[in-house]
């Protein structure tokens, strides 16, 4: 469903608009003013006048988007006013510089909480629960069934599986941007030191992060190995990309897994064809899904990505939350 | 149970069989004869019948978790297997039951099965309580009798052989005819190899054929036609059937014993002399008739667990005999084909008459005959033909090179999408089941057959896509999609059926391919599929 005629935000082809502020939430086209909740491709996207995000993703979206774009880097919770709407951004705990956007004129507030998660991660400041009337939530991982175990487990258990294999390599796909840094602060969190090779993709982002004081193992770009060294034992990072491409031929008999909040699922795991799955996700699970809207004690929620009419129709008939699904095309 | 369900994951996220060959191979060594003997019991896939539903689990499940009944389809509709969807969901309490394996599957799972209702949901959930994520996903799976992990027979064997020292062939020929999980019958599997091996009952290991890849249709086969014997391919079912001390036993190819099911072969088997195997197929042949009977009528045979006098008059089985496997008491199965057939040819007669027949040699002096052969297959009601090396041993399994089925091409028919429902496990979430229909007389399309495969992956998400934006209605699962698409079907063979709606049943329906090139109007009619059947 769309928005409320008149209110604050409102759904333009261009993606979520603030008429008192002038500017787009994550759009999906150019525009004059685009506030951006994080640096991944499919909420920072270029050819905007100018953008506003959080000082730690400035790197990746110059990186990204273009060296000279106009960028207005913001902290946490510093108050804003941007045309007529007092603007704030606050943790989303999703990656490196995410933030839920916070926008307020008149008597209404809302809250946008792009990609958010709710449990610990060495590689960003955690998610801090905001209040306002109206939340617009995402719920990628918006069933029960979805119930994440802590990244020192996951960590653990990546661990075993690394080290029961000293003859061969073993590769973990995971996204390049976030996934793959979280992972190396959670094994460095662990107690882990040995140096882990990085694909061009994963490595490209190692600088952000370094520079933003996460600690992580020691990493190398896999294209400074030299050629016929030995892999055998080692770790590798790599996008899912890379998973049966041309780039594996390197490695003689690797073991593989993939590391994502989708590997719960047995059959997930299977159809994608990796031998192991780590569950590991950068989004909220569903019991956080639920305790963030309470906690943003909103009068009216709105649920976009994933199960967006599973979970509003969950808080609507047994929680009591009016809530709605969302069809913003925000891809 | 905790081992078990340890196996059970080392085997889901191994890559190769080695590696799941050594993780059985250390579970058995680790364990109790008795608990050895259900896991075997298990991966041999002997389980019976379920224990209690996928469906009435989660039923267990929603009624204890407080979340509503349409968001527990919705979880389902994700995972794709309801064990696994309660193990995800349920919010374990309680403390750890560390009992064995056989305990599990002699008292607690059974024992539950038994109760009703409350009683039985209570005790669900008792059991559901001691058990972690992975364990209470194995013990589901053993409950919906659904474990399947990759891990066949094959391995099976390959890790016992390692375990004991002994030969696989042996091992093979011991878990026949119908291994039963006790410590005594683990500890007899396992025991080293004695000169008297023999229990009446125990049919051989079955040795299979591999289907004919001709690359140069003028040498099929690397050696002359004189070498080779060939048959028909009959349309019925593989069965051992065994005369030993005077008793006569009837192994089906799931070595299931069928002796109540054909009491007519077994009392003719009777008259055989001791110590005889055979091999062969069992059809609907009244001795007197030419031909034997469809598919379908011994279908209906095997439906009858005893039948009744009328129904043996009426639809009189006979036993088509291909193989002898042992003589006199001797197992001659290292014998080449072409001394066993002779043997065989001893002992029944090619001009018999009664309900056990020679299955008969078929002459080929050029390989320029096989063509015209095997297209007459269809003509004595045979479904192609089979090429055996006469100097091949009996052996075990499937093993390329000796024995090869040629079978007569398929029918084909194309057929337009009308209903589309979600797979499981693997298809979870995808649409992969799709239902068919042919144009009627008037206009209309009429459902005439279910299939599964054919597809690659990258056709069946393509269409995936298609078939959720081209939904024209619901019922429950079942999708009802424009009648746009034709596929080009594939199947063995149309019999009259007065239980579909089309009045045709198809026998293993799949998709050949997709025809992106036609349209609905050009997809054939019930009629033209009503012809094939004359």
């Amino acid at each position: 469903m769309a928005l409320p005629p008149g209110s604050l935000l409102q759904l333009t082809p261009q993606g979520l608009y603030c008429r008192a502020a002038e500017a787009w939430i994550d759009p999906y086209r150019p525009v004059s003013r685009a506030l951006i909740t994080h640096a991944h491709a499919d909420h920072a996207r270029p050819g905007c006048g100018e953008y506003w995000a959080i000082g730690s993703s400035e790197m990746i979206l110059r990186k990204r988007l273009g060296a000279a774009i106009k960028l207005n880097a913001v902290s946490y919770e510093q108050p804003l006013n941007i045309g007529a709407a007092q603007v704030s951004f606050h943790p989303a705990g999703h990656v490196l510089g995410s933030a839920q956007i916070r926008v307020e004129a008149g008597a209404e507030s809302w809250l946008v909480s792009g990609d958010y998660k709710r449990c610990a991660d060495p590689s960003c400041t955690p998610f801090k629960p905001v209040q306002a009337d109206v939340f617009i939530t995402e719920a990628t991982f918006g069933l029960p069934i979805y119930r994440w175990q802590s990244g020192a487990e996951i960590a653990q258990q990546i661990l075993e599986w690394w080290r029961s294999s000293a003859d061969h390599s073993s590769i973990l796909f995971a996204y390049a941007f976030g996934k793959a840094q979280r992972l190396l602060a959670e094994l460095a969190a662990i107690g882990v030191s040995d140096e882990v090779l990085l694909h061009g993709a994963v490595e490209a982002l190692m600088p952000a992060y370094r520079c933003a004081g996460v600690s992580m193992p020691p990493t190398k770009a896999l294209s400074m190995v030299n050629k016929g060294d030995s892999l055998a034992g080692r770790l590798i990072i790599a996008p899912p990309s890379a998973h049966r491409s041309v780039w594996m031929k390197r490695f003689k008999f690797p073991q593989t897994a993939f590391v994502s909040g989708w590997m719960a699922v047995r059959g997930a795991r299977r159809r994608k064809g990796y031998e192991r799955g780590f569950v590991m996700s950068d989004h909220a699970d569903w019991p956080g899904l639920i305790s963030s809207v309470k906690e943003s004690k909103a009068q009216q929620v709105f649920v976009t990505h994933g199960n967006s009419d599973g979970l509003a129709r969950y808080l609507k008939e047994v929680e009591g939350i009016s809530a709605e699904p969302l069809n913003a095309d925000f891809s | 149970m905790h081992r078990f369900a340890a196996l059970y994951n080392a085997f889901d996220t191994s890559s190769g069989n080695n590696a799941k060959v050594a993780a059985l191979l250390k579970y058995l060594s680790e364990s109790k004869p008795e608990d050895a003997a259900w896991a075997l019991h298990v991966l041999l896939g002997k389980q019976g019948k379920r224990l209690i539903t996928g469906r009435r689990l989660l039923q267990i499940c929603v009624d204890q978790s407080q979340l509503p009944e349409w968001l527990l389809n919705d979880c389902y509709a994700q995972v794709g297997d309801s064990a696994e969807t309660i193990s995800l969901l349920w919010q374990q309490a309680g403390t750890c039951t560390r009992q064995p394996l056989h305990y599990w599957l002699e008292q607690l799972l059974p024992n539950a099965a038994k109760l009703k209702d409350q009683e039985q949901a209570a005790a669900v959930r008792q059991l559901w309580n001691g058990l972690n994520q992975a364990e209470l996903l194995v013990a589901n799976k053993l409950l919906t009798g659904a474990l399947r992990v990759g891990v066949g027979p094959g391995l099976v064997v390959r890790a016992l052989a390692q375990l004991t020292g002994l030969d696989e062939a042996l091992l093979q020929h011991r878990l026949m005819g119908g291994f039963k999980a006790t410590a005594a019958n683990y500890i007899a599997l396992v025991a080293p190899a004695t000169t008297a091996e023999s229990v009446p009952s125990r049919p051989y290991p079955f040795f299979l054929a591999s289907p004919l890849e001709i690359k140069d249709p003028e040498i099929p086969l690397p050696n002359p036609p004189n070498n080779w014997l060939i048959e028909w391919k009959f349309d019925g079912i593989r069965a051992q059937l065994i005369h030993r001390a005077n008793q006569v036993f009837l192994w089906s190819r799931g070595e299931e014993l069928i002796n109540n099911s054909f009491p007519d072969l077994v009392a003719a088997a009777a008259n055989l002399a001791d110590g005889i195997v055979l091999d062969g197929e069992i059809l609907i042949w009244p001795p007197e008739a030419e031909l034997p009977g469809p598919f379908a009528l011994l279908q209906k045979r095997l439906g009858r667990k005893e039948p009744n006098r009328k129904l043996l008059a009426e639809l009189p089985a006979s036993y088509v005999v291909y193989d002898l496997l042992e003589l006199n008491g001797h197992d001659i199965r290292s014998q080449p084909l072409s001394q066993r057939r002779n043997a065989l040819e001893a002992l029944i007669k090619p001009t018999a008459t009664s309900c056990l027949r020679l299955s008969p040699r078929l002459p080929l002096d050029s390989w320029e005959q096989l063509e015209p052969l095997r297209q007459k297959a269809e003509t004595v009601a045979a479904e192609g033909v089979m090429l055996k090396n006469l100097e091949s041993p009996y052996l075990t399994g499937r093993k390329r090179g000796y024995w090869w089925k040629h079978k007569r091409d398929p029918y084909n028919l194309d057929a337009v999408l009308i209903y589309a429902q979600a797979g499981s496990g693997r298809r979870a979430n995808l649409f992969t089941d799709y239902t068919f229909g042919l144009w009627d007389p008037e206009g209309k399309l009429v459902s005439f057959a279910k299939a599964y495969s054919g597809l690659d992956d990258a056709e069946i998400i393509s269409l995936d896509r298609w078939i959720r934006s081209h939904t024209t209605e619901r019922f429950g699962p079942v999708r009802v999609v424009e009648p746009l698409q034709v596929f080009e079907l594939a199947f063995e063979g149309l019999q009259r059926s007065t239980r579909h709606k089309s009045g045709i049943a198809v026998r293993f329906p799949r998709i050949k391919r997709w025809r992106k090139d036609k349209i609905a109007s050009e997809a054939d009619s019930l009629k033209t599929a009503l012809a094939l059947l004359a």
